[in-house]
């Protein structure tokens, strides 16, 4: 009942004091669209020739016929591993238009179906299956410490992202527990991975609930602007606060001769 | 005017409700907000609509007259006309002033230590167990290629600024070390500080390409400013504001295959003072 | 009653006279005469939002573990500060109000000092005689930035913790006291004595407000003295002031500003979440979070640090100037130093030494306009600076190029101001020789013959 009139109250709020430009910084961050299809864990060998077609027609300009990458380009793909392809793909940051380019968050090129097959393909390349997570084992404090002692450098606190000098830390708003799993595993990009020594497997499952719950944050004080901090809440202190005093100090400091 | 007014006793009376049913935030910000800015209408109302509006002029006091001002100096001087040895008496005087003054203020050294020995200082020595969090000493493979770890002394303060390091693995063939570190590296496992020397803050942001040739390469980052620092170049600044490089700590395998200090930090840890030593 | 009230006074104070000559005290109208008061509302509001989180608050950095209402910190190990700091929030009734209510009133309370310096700033209302008054202005902007930001730093959170770790490294980057002088104010190596925060507890509930309030008395009486200042306008000149009288036109409007004021923050000290320390968590010196920032006003410190390239002067391999130095020494120095010496520089270059009573409109004093508008649009680069990797996250613009773009644009674009303003100034002032406030438009009028007058 209190989330209902916190929520009906922040909708009316954000609508009706429009902090337009304040909503898209402070959203300009969310990611697309949150994807429907689970991983695929099946790999029949038709499923794994369906994904060599798509792979050819798809992925080979960059990392090869054979999967065995191209020097300054792209990668091996050989024990690479089904939880990278799954993660690379359903995230829609492949294929990459250019080689060059970080890949980010997007809407997946491929359907769920497609997805599966390719993964399945990369799969049986060799390298670590997509890892297995469960959120509802997790426990949220030890989720929160690991987060804040891993994660929160590079993806900030809330999980709403940040930067490293070179590249930026994607927000996490659209993760899904299984994605979560497997950047923590494969370190995609610049990310740095981590094997079950330094997070295992029960962390790995507190960490994904943690950041399921950093999807949906604890917003007792209201309108959360964003969850990114004292930048926003400076412009809400400008732009809404000190705006409507003014307001109100004109309209009775204005009766002149 | 009226509605105003009886806006604001319902909406006052709303937060007492709320206040004692459910304390919401939001519903009590709504309500206390509601009440007052009714009560602001109804007082602006009054103000520029019931009351008679007057317009006055008004004299303004003109300051800096001459004769008062002679008037005061001489009530300051005069008792003082008759007084012999006035310059020393007065000299004196403040002598005594300042060392009451200082006598005054020199408590204010029980706040805290002279910097001394402690500034910059750091646990670390040659042989010291390098441990996680928890207490549990690590080896090298816990320090995986691509990993961030952080480190702290067995048996010291973990938030003593010289306490932290971050363990990184890199592959040999990209470590650049300087002759002299050569053997800082065992396995290609190095360790800085965490505290940038910057502003302080903690190293914990680390950049590793999964596939080299398109990507950033490795960096250390501090979070505060974006201090950038170079793991494969002994913490060598690559951008950013900070002055110097991060302090490097010399590793060492004991043996029981676990990973020490080879000795302490290449130079003073945290951000920089004056007269700090630059290595 | 009213009768019964005067006599009870006057009889043991003798002050019916003085009193009565208050409540005539007449106030020019004019909107932006009001942009002090509301920075004086906003530290009422300060105090009492103050005064109730003080029966809640504990300042110890004692560790201790946090059970409470807030899941994600069962079971961890926190300081006494930040746990009673997340218990006043979620298990205090109406604490989180207040809470948010005091944080969202430091916010504005120093906007509208900044905004209210600007006013007097570009009408010259710091000259002779007020310019005593502007300098205990500018003291109490300056205690307003050490206030809040020790505000900031006492919940003992992840962002406060980054916060001071920074203020650390800018004390120990004054040249030759800075390291003796951090070690005094923390009582050692960061992050300090067990002492440090009851230090900065008292720093901040009692002895920093105590000198704000005195010093808020004294510019209120100096304002008294020698009456308000007025814009030029038909029958005002130096020698009067004409306006509404205190009593009750003017005291009830200003009523309904404060009611304003407070019903503005409360509001949004219930609707808009601020600083939810629980999802910052608690800090320790070897934890980090991506996006660290001050607020607001502490903004142009982080920026300029961030903008400063790395270099540290040095003689014989020893550190002269920390860089620290240059942007959280050097560069408030020069703003506050160049704002406090403003009334003399411009004496010395008009040699102008009467009194003034009567302001300008900014268009007639194009050099001190445009001189403020340049120095505020550096002030206002390195602010934006200061934000440039959440523009980074938001917009994609690459943080490295941001901060070469704004290394440049600190310097050029305050050259550019300054011309522009200059011009537009004297444009301003030219086309309306008549000093009356208001438009300066002219009815333009199409001649029968063609061609136009205006």
């Amino acid at each position: 009942m209190r989330r209902t009139v916190r929520r009906l109250l922040t909708a009316t709020l954000a609508a009706g004091l429009g902090g337009a430009a304040l909503m898209t910084l402070a959203n300009a961050s969310a990611g697309v669209q949150r994807l429907s299809a689970g991983p695929g864990q099946l790999s029949s060998p038709q499923l794994i020739a369906e994904g060599r077609q798509l792979y050819q027609e798809g992925c080979a300009s960059c990392h090869g016929l054979d999967a065995g990458g191209i020097p300054g380009k792209a990668p091996d793909l050989h024990r690479a591993g089904a939880g990278a392809a799954d993660f690379y793909l359903s995230t829609g940051r492949m294929p990459l238009d250019n080689p060059g380019d970080q890949p980010v968050r997007t809407k997946p090129r491929y359907s769920g179906q497609r997805i599966d097959a390719l993964v399945a393909y990369i799969g049986s390349l060799g390298g670590p299956p997509i890892p297995k997570v469960d959120p509802s084992l997790g426990n949220l404090s030890q989720g929160m410490q690991a987060f804040t002692d891993h994660c929160a450098g590079c993806h900030q606190v809330a999980a709403r992202g940040g930067i490293v000098t070179g590249a930026f830390a994607p927000s996490l708003v659209d993760a899904t527990p299984t994605q979560v799993a497997e950047a923590v595993r494969v370190g995609p990009y610049v990310m740095p991975k981590f094997n079950r020594r330094l997070i295992d497997d029960r962390t790995l499952n507190s960490i994904a609930r943690y950041v399921q719950l950093t999807q949906n944050p604890v917003d007792e004080g209201g309108w959360g602007i964003g969850h990114i901090g004292p930048v926003p809440e400076g412009m809400v202190a400008w732009l809404m606060g000190l705006a409507a005093v003014l307001l109100v100090a004109r309209l009775i400091g204005e009766r002149t001769e | 005017m009226a509605a105003a007014l009886a806006g604001a006793a319902l909406a006052a009376v709303a937060f007492v409700v709320v206040y004692i049913v459910s304390a919401d935030t939001q519903l009590l910000g709504l309500s206390l907000g509601l009440a007052l800015g009714c009560l602001a209408v109804a007082a602006i109302l009054a103000g520029q609509r019931l009351v008679p509006q007057e317009h006055v002029v008004e004299e303004r006091p003109q300051f800096g007259d001459v004769s008062e001002q002679q008037q005061l100096e001489l009530e300051l001087v005069e008792p003082a006309s008759g007084i012999s040895r006035r310059k020393m008496l007065l000299g004196v005087g403040s002598l005594a002033g300042a060392a009451v003054g200082v006598a005054a203020v020199v408590p204010l050294a029980s706040l805290g230590p002279s910097p001394g020995d402690e500034i910059g200082s750091s646990p670390w020595r040659r042989g010291l167990a390098v441990v996680d969090e928890q207490g549990r000493q690590l080896g090298p493979e816990d320090v995986p290629i691509g990993a961030l770890v952080t480190g702290f002394p067995a048996g010291a303060d973990p938030r003593e600024l010289g306490s932290p390091v971050v363990l990184v693995r890199l592959p040999q063939n990209q470590l650049q070390l300087p002759t002299d570190r050569a053997d800082w590296a065992p396995q290609g496992i190095v360790a800085y500080s965490k505290i940038c020397t910057h502003a302080g803050c903690a190293i914990s942001l680390y950049r590793y390409p999964l596939y080299r040739p398109t990507s950033p390469g490795p960096a250390l980052v501090c979070p505060c400013h974006y201090s950038t620092f170079d793991p494969t170049r002994a913490g060598k600044r690559i951008f950013g504001p900070a002055g110097r490089s991060l302090p490097q700590l010399p590793l060492a395998i004991d043996q029981a295959g676990k990973l020490v200090a080879g000795g302490p930090f290449s130079g003073p840890v945290g951000p920089a003072w004056w007269g700090v030593r630059r290595t | 009653m009213i009768r019964k009230a005067v006599r009870f006074i006057d009889e043991r104070t003798g002050s019916a006279s003085f009193l009565g000559k208050a409540l005539r005290y007449v106030f020019p109208d004019h909107w932006s005469f009001l942009l002090g008061e509301i920075a004086l509302y906003s530290f009422v509001i300060l105090v009492i939002t103050g005064v109730f989180l003080t029966l809640f608050f504990e300042p110890s950095l004692a560790q201790t573990t946090y059970h409470g209402s807030y899941a994600p910190l069962e079971g961890q190990h926190v300081s006494k500060a930040y746990a009673s700091a997340v218990r006043l929030s979620f298990d205090v009734k109406a604490g989180l109000l207040m809470r948010q209510t005091h944080h969202w009133a430091a916010l504005v309370f120093v906007a509208a000092i900044v905004v209210h310096l600007m006013r007097v700033f570009f009408t010259g209302g710091f000259r002779k005689p007020r310019d005593l008054n502007y300098y205990i202005g500018l003291t109490m902007l300056t205690l307003a930035l050490v206030e809040g930001f020790a505000g900031y730093s006492l919940a003992d959170d992840l962002l406060s913790g980054m916060g001071l770790a920074i203020a650390y490294a800018v004390a120990l980057a004054i040249p030759l006291v800075g390291a003796p002088l951090a070690f005094l104010i923390w009582g050692g190596q960061f992050p300090g004595s067990s002492d440090f925060l009851s230090r900065f507890y008292i720093a901040h509930v009692l002895i920093l407000p105590i000198a704000i309030g005195v010093l808020i008395s004294v510019h209120l009486l100096l304002i008294a003295l020698p009456k308000h200042t007025q814009f030029r306008g038909a029958g005002r000149t130096e020698h009067n002031v004409i306006g509404t009288p205190m009593w009750p036109g003017y005291a009830l409007r200003a009523g309904g500003l404060f009611l304003a004021t407070a019903g503005v923050l409360f509001a949004l000290g219930g609707l808009v979440q601020i600083n939810p320390i629980w999802q910052t968590g608690p800090f320790e010196p070897w934890l980090g979070t991506n996006g660290v920032q001050p607020d607001w006003y502490m903004g142009w410190l982080i920026g300029a640090l961030r903008l400063m390239p790395g270099f540290e002067p040095h003689v014989f391999g020893y550190t002269i100037f920390p860089n620290p130095f240059f942007g959280g020494i050097l560069l408030p120095s020069i703003v506050f130093g160049l704002l406090y010496l403003w009334p003399t520089i411009e004496r010395r270059k008009t040699g102008d030494h009467h009194a003034h009573h009567l302001l300008d409109r900014p268009r007639d004093n194009p050099w001190r306009t445009a001189t403020g508008a340049a120095v505020f649009s550096f002030i206002a680069l390195i602010f934006l600076a200061a934000a440039s990797d959440r523009i980074f996250v938001s917009f994609g613009i690459p943080y490295t190029g941001q901060v070469w773009f704004f290394r440049i644009a600190v310097f050029v674009v305050p050259v550019i101001v300054y011309r522009l303003t200059k011009l537009i100034c004297e444009e301003l002032r030219d086309s309306d020789a008549h000093p009356l406030r208001g438009s300066a438009t002219r009815e333009v009028k199409r001649q029968q013959g063609g061609g136009f007058t205006a």
